[in-house]
């Protein structure tokens, strides 16, 4: 009974498929049936997170220890290399599909809201779609090259809907951004593909990872490149350093789309893969040191980024890139740590919804006041709002509770998630000390997030209005159909630490034995690691003490009332300017990489390759060479009629004289 | 008849024939020494039909019927050339020159 609930895992890929083809052809045929859509949309999402409870109520019940594949065609039968169009239904692949489906379902009915009055509202219910069938590919393919195909879509999602509104130039750039910047992650991605299939002959999941014990030796090289090609790819679709420079670009898009993509989902692919791979990254201690250390240092760094930012979705974006490394510090640790990393990648995909879908409520609030009065202020920039919480007294409330969940305050769902990653780090810094530091940077990063979410709350909610005279009275809360999900995101941003409730604290850990199957092979290797629960008490002491800290700095040192509208604000000077201007990343990045791209190509590949080698020199020689044989044959057509007749009877003599002979 | 004097007429004909299309400039005069050429093949044919066999002799007939043919169509072209260009002479009908 449970093998056929289960075997119904390719509904949930294939209803929100149905859902893109259908609003896709009602896009082009009739845009104006919103109705229509918003059914064909919300239903084929909803639809999609019923089928995942069924699924994973059947796994819950079943107690598979292995993974159960669903093999639907033979994809690629290339000799040795055998691909099938299978689907793996594991614990981690559960987890995931209800975090897609069932975030995603509360996106989808927030954006009927949102983007009602949008002209482009069939396509852009259509790009949704597809990309939840794309992520949900990712997350349920059971070989390497199936999830790399969801791996590439939702990388085409994300581009079409950073460009959504793609007539404006910035829009559109932003798109062509991220999907540049994701391609570099992509080959590290492939490079990994090729060396696990010239080392294991496969490219199925199950096939790799019960060879890789016997593979590859601990410590191996070859299992070292893999993981650090894999892990290549997951700084770009994880926006990680160094190829985290797309993801703040990418807010030029719809908020929800945000809020699904850039926020819970999508970015979370490459947390997803290392969990996936825990073993492979077990074997490999330097991987492990490197996923680690670059999810603590991007943790601290994107941190200090959002801390002087404006636009409120910026601020979340940096935000997003610091959580994630959080996530990375996690499953780069490893053994019980790849759970805590999974674990905050859900809750996370909760407060962080809440949080992007909030300030979409928030601009569409100020979005419509500003329409209203044809005032051309920008609608994002937090020295635009302020005091709203008068206006906007429900999307205050919840913000609170995400702001305070991202922070680390206990009882909140993001408390129990970071934790757990800061402890563990922690715990394996007792056997390998480089971790202590990695601990130390996650628990800087900590105190940076309460400072900047309270910040956020401040300058948005607190203090005086600078939205315009004029438009206060305008200000108002947006529908229930927009409120609802943020009341279900709330909810499960306060209470989503049950998931995983330790011990210490009274619960079970039911994540952790839920995941246990996936991440055990991978724990048994790593050197055993564990603190007292008296010193486990401390930690706890000192990450809630930090995130408290930083929220009372928060309060102590900012002043909402002394903030001036963004028109009149003055420029930022010294230190703040550099935060402000993102450590200039993105301008190192452009004269590093970008403009000697921009000149080799120009310079060299245009001026001499192209113009010289390819037109000159190929098909411009190869014109000049026709030619010339065609004059040399051209002279003999002299016309004259005895000058044939003389080359004819040559002709003859010589071919009587061959003949003859 | 002899053989080896019939071949020799036969050679000497197609000698002057081959020798007139190459040094004349006159399309008629040109035409006739085709014409040469092709009775002295005529010429051989119906020498080595005395040893070889009637099949030379068949053969001529169809020379000279293609010949006829020749010389009318050939007749006509010159006779076209001459109203246009009002000369005969290949000198100056060079218009396919390269």
């Amino acid at each position: 009974m449970t093998r056929t609930a289960m075997s119904l895992v390719w509904l949930v890929p294939l209803l929100p498929l149905l859902g893109f083809v259908l609003n896709g052809t009602l896009a082009l045929v009739r845009p104006t049936a919103k109705t229509a859509v918003s059914v064909i949309g919300v239903g084929a999402v909803v639809a999609a997170f019923g089928v995942a409870v069924a699924v994973v109520r059947a796994l819950a019940v079943g107690h598979a220890a292995e993974p159960v594949v669903f093999t639907y065609w033979s994809w690629m039968p290339v000799g040795s290399l055998q691909v099938n169009a299978a689907l793996q239904v594991d614990p981690l692949s559960a987890v995931m599909l209800l975090v897609v489906t069932g975030v995603g379902s509360l996106i989808h009915l927030f954006s009927v809201g949102y983007m009602r009055e949008d002209d482009g509202y069939a396509r852009y219910f259509a790009y949704l779609n597809l990309f939840v069938f794309f992520m949900l590919t990712l997350v349920l393919g059971a070989s390497f090259p199936v999830m790399f195909v969801g791996w590439e879509g939702v990388g085409l999602c994300s581009y079409l809907l950073i460009g959504f509104w793609f007539t404006e130039q910035i829009n559109a750039d932003a798109g062509k951004k991220a999907f540049i910047v994701n391609r570099v992650g992509d080959f590290g991605f492939l490079v990994a593909m090729f060396l696990i299939f010239q080392h294991a002959g496969s490219l199925n999941f199950t096939d790799v990872f019960a060879k890789a014990r016997s593979l590859f030796p601990l410590g191996s090289a070859a299992v070292t490149a893999i993981t650090l090609f894999l892990f290549l790819g997951c700084t770009g679709k994880s926006a990680q350093i160094p190829l985290y420079t797309w993801l703040p670009d990418a807010m030029q898009g719809p908020t929800p789309v945000s809020a699904l993509i850039h926020a819970a989902t999508m970015v979370t692919a490459g947390v997803y893969l290392v969990a996936r791979c825990n073993l492979l990254f077990a074997l490999a201690p330097v991987s492990s040191a490197v996923v680690a250390g670059v999810g603590a240092l991007t943790a601290l760094f994107a941190a200090t980024i959002a801390l002087k930012q404006w636009d409120i979705k910026r601020v979340l974006a940096y935000s997003t890139i610091s959580q994630l490394g959080y996530m990375f510090l996690g499953v780069g640790t490893g053994g019980g740590a790849t759970v805590a990393g999974i674990f905050h990648l859900a809750t996370h995909a909760f407060f962080k919804a809440l949080l992007f879908l909030g300030s979409g409520s928030v601009i569409y609030a100020i979005h419509h006041a500003y329409h209203a009065t044809h005032s051309h202020e920008d609608a994002q920039d937090m020295r635009n709002m302020g005091g709203l919480k008068a206006h906007l007294p429900w999307t205050w409330v919840l913000m609170w509770i995400a702001t305070l969940a991202i922070a680390g305050v206990p009882p909140l769902s993001g408390f129990f998630s970071k934790d757990e990653i800061l402890s563990a780090a922690f715990a394996r810094g007792g056997v390998e000390r480089i971790w202590y530091l990695f601990w130390g940077m996650g628990l800087a990063a900590a105190s940076l997030t309460a400072f900047y979410m309270t910040r956020l709350m401040l300058y948005t909610f607190h203090g005086p209005n600078r939205t315009g005279e004029r438009e206060r009275p305008l200000l108002r809360e947006a529908p229930w159909v927009m409120t609802g999900p943020l009341v279900a995101l709330g909810v499960l941003s306060a209470v989503g630490g049950v998931l995983n409730l330790p011990a210490l604290l009274g619960g079970s850990s039911r994540l952790e034995r839920w995941l246990a199957p996936v991440t055990e092979a991978g724990a048994a290797l790593l050197p055993a690691h564990a603190v007292a629960s008296g010193t486990e008490w401390t930690l706890i002491g000192i990450a809630v003490a930090v995130a408290l800290a930083g929220i009372a700095g928060a309060l102590r040192m900012l002043r909402p009332a002394d903030l001036l509208p963004a028109q009149r604000a003055p420029a930022e000077t010294g230190f703040a300017r550099v935060l402000w201007k993102k450590w200039y990343g993105d301008e190192i990045y452009d004269a590093l990489i970008v403009r000697p791209i921009m000149w080799l190509s120009r310079e060299v590949l245009w001026k001499i390759v192209d113009v010289r080698l390819v037109d000159g020199a190929g098909v411009n020689g190869a014109a000049a060479v026709s030619r010339a044989l065609g004059w040399v044959g051209s002279r003999l057509q002299t016309g004259e009629l005895g000058f044939y007749v003389v080359l004819f009877v040559a002709g003859v003599l010589f071919v009587l004289h061959v003949a003859v002979r | 008849m002899l053989l080896g004097p019939s071949l020799a007429v036969s050679a000497v004909l197609f000698t002057i024939g081959v020798t007139g299309v190459l040094v004349r400039r006159n399309a008629i005069v040109i035409f006739m020494c085709v014409e040469l050429m092709l009775n002295a093949v005529n010429l051989t044919f119906v020498a080595f039909a005395q040893r070889l066999g009637v099949a030379g002799q068949i053969f001529v007939f169809f020379v000279m019927a293609v010949a006829a043919a020749e010389a009318a169509v050939g007749l006509a072209i010159i006779l076209a050339i001459y109203r246009h260009r009002e000369t005969v002479d290949l000198g100056n009908i060079n218009l396919l020159k390269g």
